[in-house]
């Protein structure tokens, strides 16, 4: 690392990766009571598991994007973070409001809407707590030497993705316009500006491991990102087909949808493209894994499994059934777990001054947890498209169609423990690094 | 060839136009769509208090409602046209979990009284009759269970 203050993210990324342990827990608790094991009903019943699975994913990977910021930031504009202090505040409350929020869904306390569970009082300390992020990372950003185009885009994409927030917390009597504007947070964050944050990670770990040039990168970055509103705006009306809102959503959601892939398709071209024109050979061949894998399983996850059910005519049986879930689980796999998994495998050596990549332990944790992710969505896949068939075109009753899948949530289960070995081994790994250090600290 | 700031050009201008079409439809939809297609004059009382319990109690958790929400329980957009209000009810005011004599998947054991599950059926009634573009789509065929 080039400043003392990036050692902040270190914590970050720890906290990271411990709610991604706990979500984990709570996704085989799901899976479990889909295959009829539902031991847990009266301390855990579906609800509870199912919401603190999604709130966790959600919570961890902004705590990734904030620890990102916190390493490429300072790094990007050669200059200190403003406040470290603010920093630690910051991490702490964010993860009491987190905590609060799960044992809140052990209780019953709740919002009840998808995504957006945490309960109200919560979410006003969300909002502060994003705002004294973001005025962290603009100081240190704008009181720097430099504004790069990578850190300008990532600024821009955490500074978006902290105002799409506010749409959701307005309240509706009308399930239709609460639904229509819960959208502008869901989708605008996972299929817009979280990808602005992805894209400029992305660029950030391109500069550094193929040691391309940074103007090249940077023009490339701006075409993706541009491509990903151009498509990912309008896509939105695919949520608004079947939801109340008018029929001229079908064309504008189906053509722009239609879209959305390229933006992905672009990222993974780039990314393989810079690799193979890099000069550079990086040794840490663990984050350049990470980073070529997110910007592949993206394409395949969010953008092409995305296309499959996203034409309205189409998604007219699948809309609601577990087709969803498969495109779900690898869209954010793809783009948003590996990402922070990849920027924490690029920061670790830097923060610590050890060199622990490039080892058994790191390779099968990259490769366990791939495969179990791809045989986990084949399994919702299979499960999904069994489900399309049998409820919404044979007219089979929703639950007996549920019993006829379970066989496909075993397969998922036995395929989630492979991927959760990976994890493991990942957050192994992690911990062999140790704590950051200042005699980490390298000049240029 | 493109320039970096023809690149940037691309992604201002991109933003911007698509950034101003979407708030447009978004507020064609609000306005002028969404009341007459959901019969918003038929958002009483009981359907606001309803859609209170739905949220309070994370029924998305489990269940989906024009599509949306868990994929554990089933679709509730036509349960009322399906099953009928006593039917609906009972689930709701069941003492103990629903389901486990008969389908093996539980629901959480809520209890909820007389008028709580009478609101309830008003949200889902209110629902029901919203015109959801064709969905759900009616299957094309009906199956017989040879047992």
């Amino acid at each position: 690392m080039k400043f003392k203050t990036q050692k902040i993210a270190y914590w970050f990324f720890l906290s990271a990766l411990g709610l991604l342990a706990l979500q984990i827990i709570y996704g085989f608790i799901m899976g479990f009571a889909h295959m009829g094991m539902d031991g847990l009903h009266d301390i855990i019943p579906f609800n509870t598991a199912r919401a603190v699975h999604t709130n966790l994913l959600v919570c961890w990977l902004l705590l990734g994007f904030m620890g990102s910021a916190y390493y490429i930031i300072p790094e990007e504009s050669q200059n200190e973070l403003y406040s470290p202090k603010l920093a630690i505040i910051q991490l702490v409350s964010f993860l009491a409001v987190g905590v609060t929020a799960v044992i809140a869904y052990h209780l019953n306390w709740w919002e009840g809407r998808k995504f957006l569970e945490i309960p109200r009082p919560l979410d006003y300390l969300v909002v502060v707590n994003v705002l004294a992020f973001l005025f962290n990372i603009l100081m240190t950003l704008f009181t720097g030497k430099k504004q790069t185009t990578t850190a300008l885009v990532l600024a821009m994409g955490l500074l978006f993705a902290a105002l799409l927030y506010l749409p959701g917390m307005i309240w509706f009597d009308s399930q239709t316009l609460d639904s229509f504007y819960r959208w502008y947070v869901v989708h605008l964050w996972v299929e817009g500006v979280w990808e602005l944050i992805m894209g400029g990670i992305l660029a950030f770990l391109l500069i550094k491991i193929t040691g391309v040039d940074r103007e090249v990168i940077e023009k490339w970055l701006y075409v993706i990102v541009g491509l990903t509103f151009l498509s990912g705006i309008l896509g939105t009306g695919h949520h608004y087909y079947y939801i109340g809102a008018p029929s001229y959503w079908l064309w504008i959601g189906g053509i722009f949808s239609a879209l959305e892939p390229l933006a992905f398709l672009a990222m993974a071209l780039f990314a393989i493209n810079m690799y193979r024109k890099g000069e550079k050979k990086h040794p840490n061949k663990t984050a350049l894994n990470w980073t070529l894998g997110a910007a592949i399983t993206s394409f395949v996850g969010a953008g092409l499994l995305g296309a499959a059910h996203t034409l309205p005519n189409v998604n007219l049986y699948t809309h609601g059934t577990l087709v969803t879930a498969m495109h779900g689980h690898m869209a954010f796999w793809g783009a948003y777990a590996m990402i922070v998994l990849a920027i924490i495998a690029y920061a670790m050596p830097n923060l610590t001054g050890r060199k622990l990549y490039n080892n058994n332990m790191t390779m099968y944790a990259f490769w366990l947890s791939n495969i179990g992710m791809i045989g986990m969505t084949v399994a919702f896949g299979v499960a999904g498209v069994a489900q399309v068939y049998m409820e919404r075109i044979m007219g089979v009753d929703f639950m007996e169609t549920q019993k006829e899948i379970q066989p496909h949530f075993l397969v998922l289960v036995l395929c989630a423990t492979g991927f959760c070995a990976g994890i493991i081994l990942y957050i192994i790994n992690f911990l062999q690094y140790g704590k950051p250090s200042d005699e980490a600290l390298v000049s240029e | 060839m493109l320039t970096k700031s023809q690149a940037k050009l691309f992604f201002l201008a991109g933003t911007v136009i698509f950034s101003v079409l979407f708030l447009g439809l978004s507020i064609d939809t609000h306005l002028n769509r969404v009341g007459e297609q959901t019969h918003e004059e038929n958002i009483t009382e009981g359907v606001i208090a309803g859609k209170h319990l739905w949220e309070e109690n994370n029924c998305m958790g489990c269940h989906t409602i024009m599509g949306e929400g868990a994929y554990y329980a089933p679709e509730l957009t036509k349960v009322v046209e399906r099953r009928g209000v006593p039917y609906i009810k009972g689930v709701l005011m069941s003492p103990t979990p629903w389901g486990e004599h008969t389908s093996g998947r539980k629901m959480v054991a809520y209890g909820f009284s007389d008028e709580e599950a009478n609101n309830l059926v008003e949200y889902l009634t209110w629902i029901g009759n919203i015109d959801l573009n064709g969905f759900p789509a009616k299957p094309q065929y009906k199956v017989e269970k040879n047992n």
